[in-house]
C-alpha cells in the first residue's frame, strides 16, 4: 500500500472510509466523524453541570461545601418529607382525637389506624420496660397475656396510661400498696403464707397458720379464693402469671419486701390521641378485654396489599 | 513501508454535521406492507386503552392496564399479580427470544416494519412529504433562506408534529389508569402530575427523535443493529444488491453504445433516493440499512421501465447470493426459514410460551402465608395455656369477595380466634370473608392446653365456594419448655 502524498481523499477499499492521513507503522486512521449533535449533547452535559454547581452544594471546602443558591440539603429534605407525612396523617389523628375510645372498635378501619400508630408510638415510649414484643419482664408486666391487675378493657388501659402507677405526677394514679410483712411476721409464718398462696395453683402446701394468716392478712385485697381485685390493683394469686416470680422464694420475698413498681403517667408527656393509640396498640396484642357495655368486634385486620 | 503521509494542513473535520435525509415518495409491495405495518402497530398502540373488558363491579373494566398503584397487570383474561412477576419475566424473555428468531428467519424485519422508531420516523416524514412536496422540493426548500414563507410552513409542520408527538405521549398514559377517566382529567388538570411529567417527556423525545434524529437513532444511538450484526450469518435473510448482476454500472446510453460491458444497474440512484436512513444498498449490508425493502420497490420499479428483470436489488441470503452468482437458480425465500437455527429458537419460543401458558391455567386463586410472632415467641396464660399469635396473610384473586375458612391442622387441643373473633368464640378452624382481589392480613390465635409439647403444625385455608380451592402452610407452635 504505497502512500502518494498528491492523493488527499484515499479510500480504504475494505470499509469504503476515507483515510485522514494520519500512520503509526502502517496503521493508518480512518475518518469517522462523530456526528455534530453528539458534540451538542457534551456541551448540554457541561451546561447541565455548571448550572448544578450553581443551584446545589457541589464544591467541598476544607470545613464544609458551597451551599448553592437553592439552599437543598438532604437534611432539609427529609424534614420537609417528614412534615409532609405528618400532614397526610393529621386527618387520622383528628379523627381518632374527636371519637371517644370506646367507640373506637366500632370503627374498625380508624382501630386499625390507630392500632399501627400505637405500635409506632410504643417503640418510643414504652419498650424500655415492657419489651419489643410487650412480653415485658420480672416486675415489668407482660402486655400479651390476659391478666390484667387494674383493668385489660380500652378505657381502664388509656386511664393506666394517662395516670400511672403509683406515679407521683399524677393525683389520680392509679396506687396501690401491697405491705411488707418482714418486719412482723417470722420466717415461719411467712413460709405458711407462702405455701397457701401457692396451694391456690396447686404447687404449695396450705397449712392451717397459712390459711389463718392469709384470711387475716390478705383476704380483703387478694379474696379468699386468690383472685385478687381490680378496684384495689391487688392481682391474682390463682393463675399462672406472676409479676414478681412464680417460685416459692419469690413469693416469699414478695410477702416480706414487697417490690412496687412505678408505671409513668404519660398525661403531660403525650397528647391524647398518641396515648388513644397506645391504648388501641395494646388492647390488641391478644389479652385485650371487651367493655363491659357490648360492643362490635374488635377489628385489627387489613386489607392491605400484598 | 515508508511514511510518506501528507502533512496535515487541513485537519480533517471531527464532527459531521447532519445530513437531512430526504427520502422519495415510492409505491411497490414493500411500501404498501409498510403502510399495513404502520395501520396496525399504531392502531394497537391507540386503540388498545380503549378497549373495554368487564371484569364484574370489583375490578376495573379495561383490557389491558398496568394498575401500578394496585399492583395489578390486567390482560384480558389475565391478572397478574407482583407475586407472579415471573409472567411477565417470561413475556420479555420470548420477546427477546421472539426477536432473535424473526432476525434468523427474515433479518432485521423489526427494524424495518414494527420499531416505533421506524413507524413514527415513517409518519414524520409523510408529513414532510404533505407539507413540503416530495423529496426535490424538499431540499430546494431547506437550502432556501429563511423567509416568510419558509418561517410559515415550518412553523405549520413542527406544530404538527407537535400535535402527533403530544397525541403519543398522551396515549402511553392511557395504558396505567382507567382511559377514559384519565383521559377528561387530563384536560381539566385533575391528572397526577406524574402523568403530565410522562406526557411531557414522551412528547419531547416523540417530537426529537421522530421528527428530527431519526435514522442518527438507528445508527448512533441503538444497541439492536449493533446485536444484528452478530445475529446475522450468511444465511440471513437481507436486502442484497446483487452486484454481479448490476455491475459494471452504466446508463442506458453507455450500455446501448458498449454492449455487453455494462451490467443491469443504471446507476439513477434511485434506490439511495427513497431509503429512510439514506444509505445506498450497493455498498453492502451495513448498520444503517434496516431492510425495509423500500429500494427494492424503487428498483423494481426502475428495471420495469427499461424493460430488465426484477430483483436487481432483493431480499436474499449472502449464501444464495453466491449460489446465484456462481449461476445457480435462486432459492426461494422461505427456504430460509427451515434451518436448525429458527426451529430451535423457535422450539425455545414456544416451550417458554406453553410453560407460561401451563402455569397461568394451573395457578390457584387462593393463597396462605403464615408468618409466627418471635417476639414473644409463646404466651402464658391465666389459666395455665400457651398461646401462640400469628400473622396469617390470605390472598383472594378472584374478583368477588369469598369467605375462606382457617382451619388447624395437627396441634391436638389447639382453639383459634383472631383479632376479630373473640376468644369466647376460639374453635378449631374459623370462617373470615376475603375482599376480592385483595390480601386480608389477619392476626390469629393459638392456644393449647398447659401439656402441650412444641410441635409444628399447619393452618389450612380453603375457599368456601364452589371452587374449594385450598392452602396449606406448615409452622410451629412454641411452648415454655421447649424455648431457650
Amino acid at each position: 500500500m504505497a502512500n502518494d502524498p498528491h492523493n488527499e481523499t484515499r479510500v480504504d477499499q475494505p470499509t469504503g472510509t476515507e483515510f485522514v492521513g494520519h500512520e503509526w507503522d502502517g496503521i493508518e486512521e480512518l475518518n469517522t466523524p462523530l456526528p455534530r449533535w453528539w458534540l451538542w449533547t457534551f456541551y448540554a452535559t457541561i451546561v447541565w453541570a455548571v448550572v448544578y454547581v450553581v443551584l446545589y452544594p457541589a464544591w467541598p471546602l476544607v470545613n464544609n461545601a458551597t451551599q448553592g443558591v437553592l439552599g437543598w440539603t438532604s437534611r432539609g429534605q427529609l424534614a420537609e418529607e417528614i412534615s409532609t407525612a405528618d400532614m397526610a396523617r393529621q386527618g387520622v389523628r383528628d379523627q381518632i382525637a374527636a371519637i371517644d375510645i370506646v367507640k373506637l372498635p366500632a370503627n374498625p378501619e380508624l382501630m386499625q389506624r390507630a392500632v399501627a400508630g400505637g405500635a409506632a408510638a410504643f417503640k418510643v415510649n414504652c419498650v424500655q420496660c415492657h419489651g419489643a414484643g410487650a412480653a415485658g419482664s420480672p416486675g415489668y408486666p407482660n402486655l400479651n397475656d390476659d391478666d390484667w391487675i387494674w383493668g385489660g378493657d380500652l378505657e381502664a388501659i388509656e386511664f393506666t396510661l394517662q395516670h400511672g402507677i403509683r406515679w407521683e405526677g399524677s393525683a389520680q394514679t392509679r396506687f396501690s400498696l401491697m405491705p411488707g410483712f418482714g418486719e412482723v411476721f417470722s420466717d415461719g409464718q411467712i413460709n405458711a403464707l407462702a405455701g397457701h398462696v401457692l396451694s391456690f395453683t396447686d404447687r404449695g402446701q396450705s397449712s392451717a397458720t397459712g390459711a389463718e394468716l392469709y384470711d387475716i392478712n390478705c383476704v380483703a385485697c387478694h379474696q379468699a379464693n386468690g383472685s385478687g381485685n381490680r378496684t384495689f390493683g391487688a392481682p391474682a394469686l390463682n393463675d399462672a402469671i406472676w409479676l414478681y416470680g412464680s417460685s416459692e422464694a419469690e413469693v416469699r420475698q414478695q410477702i416480706a419486701v414487697p417490690n412496687h413498681g412505678v408505671m409513668p403517667g404519660w398525661k403531660d408527656r403525650l397528647d391524647p390521641v398518641t396515648i388513644k393509640m397506645l391504648a388501641a396498640y395494646v388492647h390488641s396484642l391478644g389479652g385485650g378485654e371487651t367493655l363491659p357495655a357490648p360492643e362490635v368486634a374488635v377489628l385489627e385486620e387489613g386489607n392491605g396489599q400484598p | 513501508m515508508a511514511n510518506p503521509s501528507p502533512t496535515l494542513d487541513q485537519p480533517p473535520e471531527l464532527y459531521e454535521k447532519h445530513k437531512v435525509i430526504h427520502n422519495k415518495r415510492v409505491d411497490g409491495p414493500f411500501r404498501r406492507f409498510k403502510w399495513l405495518a404502520m395501520v396496525v402497530t399504531l392502531g394497537i398502540y391507540y386503540i388498545t386503552p380503549w378497549i373495554r373488558w368487564d371484569r364484574g363491579p370489583y375490578a376495573p373494566d379495561q383490557a389491558v392496564l398496568i394498575d401500578l398503584a394496585n399492583r395489578r397487570f390486567y390482560m384480558f383474561g389475565i391478572e397478574i399479580w407482583p407475586h407472579e412477576f415471573y409472567f411477565i419475566a417470561g413475556l420479555l424473555v420470548m420477546a427477546g427470544i421472539g426477536l432473535f428468531l424473526v432476525t434468523s428467519a427474515v433479518g432485521r424485519a423489526w427494524c424495518g416494519y414494527a420499531c416505533p422508531q421506524t413507524v413514527w420516523t415513517d409518519v414524520f416524514q409523510h408529513i414532510d412529504r404533505l407539507f413540503d412536496g416530495d423529496r426535490n422540493a424538499r431540499i430546494r426548500l431547506d437550502k432556501a433562506p429563511w423567509g416568510l414563507s419558509k418561517i410559515t410552513r415550518r412553523t405549520s409542520k413542527w406544530s404538527v408534529y407537535l400535535l402527533i408527538s403530544l397525541v403519543t405521549g398522551g396515549a402511553w398514559i392511557l395504558y396505567f389508569a382507567d382511559a377514559p377517566t384519565l383521559f377528561q382529567d387530563f384536560f381539566t388538570g385533575q391528572a397526577a402530575p406524574v402523568a403530565y411529567a410522562t406526557v411531557g417527556i414522551l412528547t419531547a423525545t416523540t417530537f426529537v427523535l421522530g421528527g428530527f434524529m431519526r435514522e442518527q437513532v438507528c445508527i448512533y444511538m441503538c444497541p439492536w443493529p449493533r446485536i444484528q450484526t452478530a445475529m446475522l450469518d450468511e444465511k440471513s435473510l437481507i436486502v442484497t444488491y446483487k452486484d454481479w448482476r448490476g455491475e459494471k454500472r452504466g446508463s442506458l446510453k453507455k450500455a446501448e453504445k458498449n454492449p455487453g460491458e455494462y451490467g443491469d444497474c443504471v446507476d439513477c440512484l434511485q434506490c439511495v433516493a427513497v431509503c429512510p436512513t439514506g444509505v445506498d444498498i450497493r455498498e453492502g449490508a451495513q448498520i444503517g440499512c434496516i431492510t425495509c425493502g423500500l429500494c427494492i420497490d424503487a428498483c423494481d420499479q426502475v428495471m420495469a421501465d427499461v424493460g430488465r428483470p426484477r430483483g436487481l436489488i432483493d431480499y436474499a441470503t449472502l449464501e444464495d447470493c453466491k449460489n446465484e452468482a456462481a449461476g445457480g437458480a435462486p432459492k426461494p425465500p422461505w427456504q430460509t426459514l427451515l434451518r436448525p437455527r429458527t426451529f430451535v429458537y423457535f422450539g425455545v419460543w414456544g416451550a417458554i410460551g406453553a410453560a407460561l401458558l401451563f402455569s397461568l391455567g394451573v395457578r390457584s386463586h387462593t393463597d396462605l402465608t403464615v408468618s409466627q410472632d418471635r417476639n414473644p415467641p409463646f404466651m402464658l396464660m391465666r389459666d395455665g395455656s400457651v398461646r401462640n399469635a400469628y400473622t396469617l396473610r390470605l390472598r383472594n384473586m378472584e374478583s368477588r369477595p369469598r369467605d375462606m375458612e382457617i382451619a388447624l391442622d395437627g396441634l391436638p387441643g389447639g382453639l383459634l380466634w383472631t383479632g376479630s373473633i373473640q376468644r369466647e368464640n376460639a374453635a378449631r378452624s374459623q370462617t373470615v370473608e376475603v375482599p376480592a382481589d385483595a390480601t386480608r392480613t389477619v392476626r390469629a390465635y393459638v392456644v393449647a392446653p398447659s401439656d402441650t409439647a412444641g410441635q409444628s403444625f399447619a393452618f389450612t385455608l380453603t375457599s368456601l365456594d364452589e371452587q374449594r380451592e385450598s392452602d396449606t402452610s406448615e409452622t410451629r407452635f412454641v411452648t415454655p419448655e421447649e424455648s431457650p
